[in-house]
């Protein structure tokens, strides 16, 4: 069988993949930063809140956790129009990816929170820490320290995961790559271009996050506690 | 044919040679021109034999009663009644309709058949009975377009890679939105959930919406292809065709075609139907 690589049947189409590439940026970036916030908002109420705040938030991590993705997006983005919500492809995307990062996300921080010893907190009140000032000291910074490689991984899955949103009419990179191919049929070519972007994309992640982490946890410079 | 010994093979293959024989020279004697033509045939016979889908709602689909219906049954239906001869139906398929008419097993197609120069080449074409078409598609408030440029602005939903989505790509503005999905089903579902309120599809899709759907019946704003269906006849049959095309043009302008466009399309006969 004879395959003929033709990269260059990709090239009319460099402003669809610019295009499809930074909405996949875009859509990663705002995702990590809203999924961030709201898994600690969670993740803190899972830990400190009245039982029926818990239940619910353990409802919706566990209803998360154990749905596919592109169900959650669909029920999102075609379900919900019927009780009168509508929300327009991209949004829909930012949410689900949101609510899906914030699920996992709370889920992974709960257990760093969990590892903090109630003597630690006890003792910075005791040397005069306010209540917040104790909790983000010594309960959520060496948290997030201590889950941060699996932070790392959970944002570059949801960053791969992103993907999805293509069915529902986004522009992403995989929008992209299969627009490409619905034109020339050069799929190969188009799915292997995206593919080494992808991975570019996934690498170029791991190290930011290495690099952000560096600084944010100087403290731990001497290595894992 | 293992199983029979040589003598009854070789016998076999005489009979075989005989056969192949009278079959061609009847073949032969079918073609000579000196034969009656198809009409006065039809007319002798007291029977129009036709090709009809029975799988490709809603022109030809098996109902409750497992008997044919549809858009093409009807016209079969309607042409017999014109003509004055009962009306024997043959269900084919898409592949087969026209060797059915080569091999003269049936007198007309009328299968949903397009016009191409390939098809035009093997058999002729009476003029158009059925619309069948791609267009843009709005909801019921949508108004016709007069030209393509008022697409612009408008988010219009259509399936990756398809003919309509080609043809789309090719003549909208540039600041039209084209929406495209993973399939029919997608983007059928996206402009139900009223995700998208236009659609380019084709006409057929269109009417199983409607159907289905009737408070978001798909409206036609703007017609992207036409290629409305024919029926195909036998190449050389001057007196069928005419009389074929006499009926159609009568069916255009007494409602019987409008009628059947309402009853299985659920949409009147485009305006540039029958030009």
């Amino acid at each position: 069988m004879g395959l003929t690589l033709d990269f260059l049947a990709l090239s009319p189409y460099v402003g669809e993949l610019a295009r499809g590439l930074v909405t996949t940026v875009v859509l990663t970036v705002v995702t990590t930063l809203s999924g961030l916030m709201l898994a600690i908002v969670v993740a803190y109420l899972r830990v400190h809140a009245a039982t029926w705040v818990r239940r619910i938030l353990g409802g919706y991590v566990e209803l998360t956790r154990n749905t596919p993705f592109i169900v959650q997006l669909f029920f999102i983005f075609f379900g919900l129009p019927a009780l009168g919500i509508k929300i327009d492809a991209i949004t829909a995307a930012f949410l689900a990816m949101t609510l899906n990062l914030a699920a996992y996300t709370a889920e992974i921080l709960r257990a760093g929170i969990e590892a903090t010893g109630r003597g630690q907190l006890e003792a910075a009140r005791t040397l005069g820490m306010s209540k917040f000032q104790s909790y983000r000291h010594v309960v959520l910074v060496p948290a997030f320290a201590r889950i941060y490689p699996a932070l790392t991984s959970q944002c570059i899955i949801v960053m791969l995961g992103s993907a999805v949103v293509s069915q529902i009419s986004v522009f992403d990179l995989t929008y992209a790559a299969n627009f490409i191919q619905s034109r020339n049929f050069r799929s190969f070519e188009a799915y292997l271009l995206v593919t080494l972007v992808y991975l570019l994309l996934a690498v170029g992640m791991r190290q930011l996050f290495l690099l952000v982490g560096r600084r944010l946890f100087a403290f731990r410079q001497g290595g894992q506690a | 044919m293992r199983y029979l010994d040589r003598g009854f093979k070789s016998m076999k293959g005489i009979l075989a040679a005989g056969l192949f024989a009278v079959t061609s020279l009847g073949a032969a004697v079918v073609s000579q021109p000196v034969q009656a033509d198809a009409l006065s045939e039809i007319e002798q016979r007291g029977t129009l034999r036709v090709a009809v889908p029975q799988d490709f709602p809603p022109f030809g689909l098996v109902g409750t009663d497992l008997q044919p219906r549809g858009y093409d049954i009807d016209m079969a239906n309607y042409l017999a009644e014109e003509m004055g001869v009962k009306l024997e139906l043959v269900t084919v398929t898409s592949a087969n309709r026209i060797p059915f008419l080569q091999t003269r097993q049936v007198d007309l197609v009328i299968s949903s058949l397009g016009k191409n120069p390939e098809r035009e080449a093997m058999i002729d074409f009476s003029d158009a009975y059925a619309p069948f078409f791609l267009g843009v598609f709005g909801t019921d408030e949508a108004a016709p377009l007069d030209s393509v440029d008022e697409l612009a602005g408008m988010t219009i939903g259509v399936s990756r890679g398809s003919v309509e989505d080609m043809e789309l790509s090719d003549i909208a503005p540039t600041d039209t939105t084209i929406n495209r999905f993973e399939d029919n089903a997608t983007t059928i579902a996206a402009f139900l959930s009223g995700q998208v309120d236009y659609i380019a599809t084709g006409n057929v899709v269109a009417a199983e919406i409607a159907e289905r759907y009737s408070d978001r019946a798909p409206t036609l704003i703007y017609q992207l292809k036409d290629s409305p269906c024919y029926v195909g006849m036998n190449k050389e049959e001057p007196a069928l065709m005419a009389k074929v095309n006499e009926l159609v043009a009568q069916a255009l302008e007494d409602g019987t075609l409008e009628s059947l466009s309402q009853k299985w399309l659920h949409a009147s006969l485009p305006d540039n139907f029958g030009m």
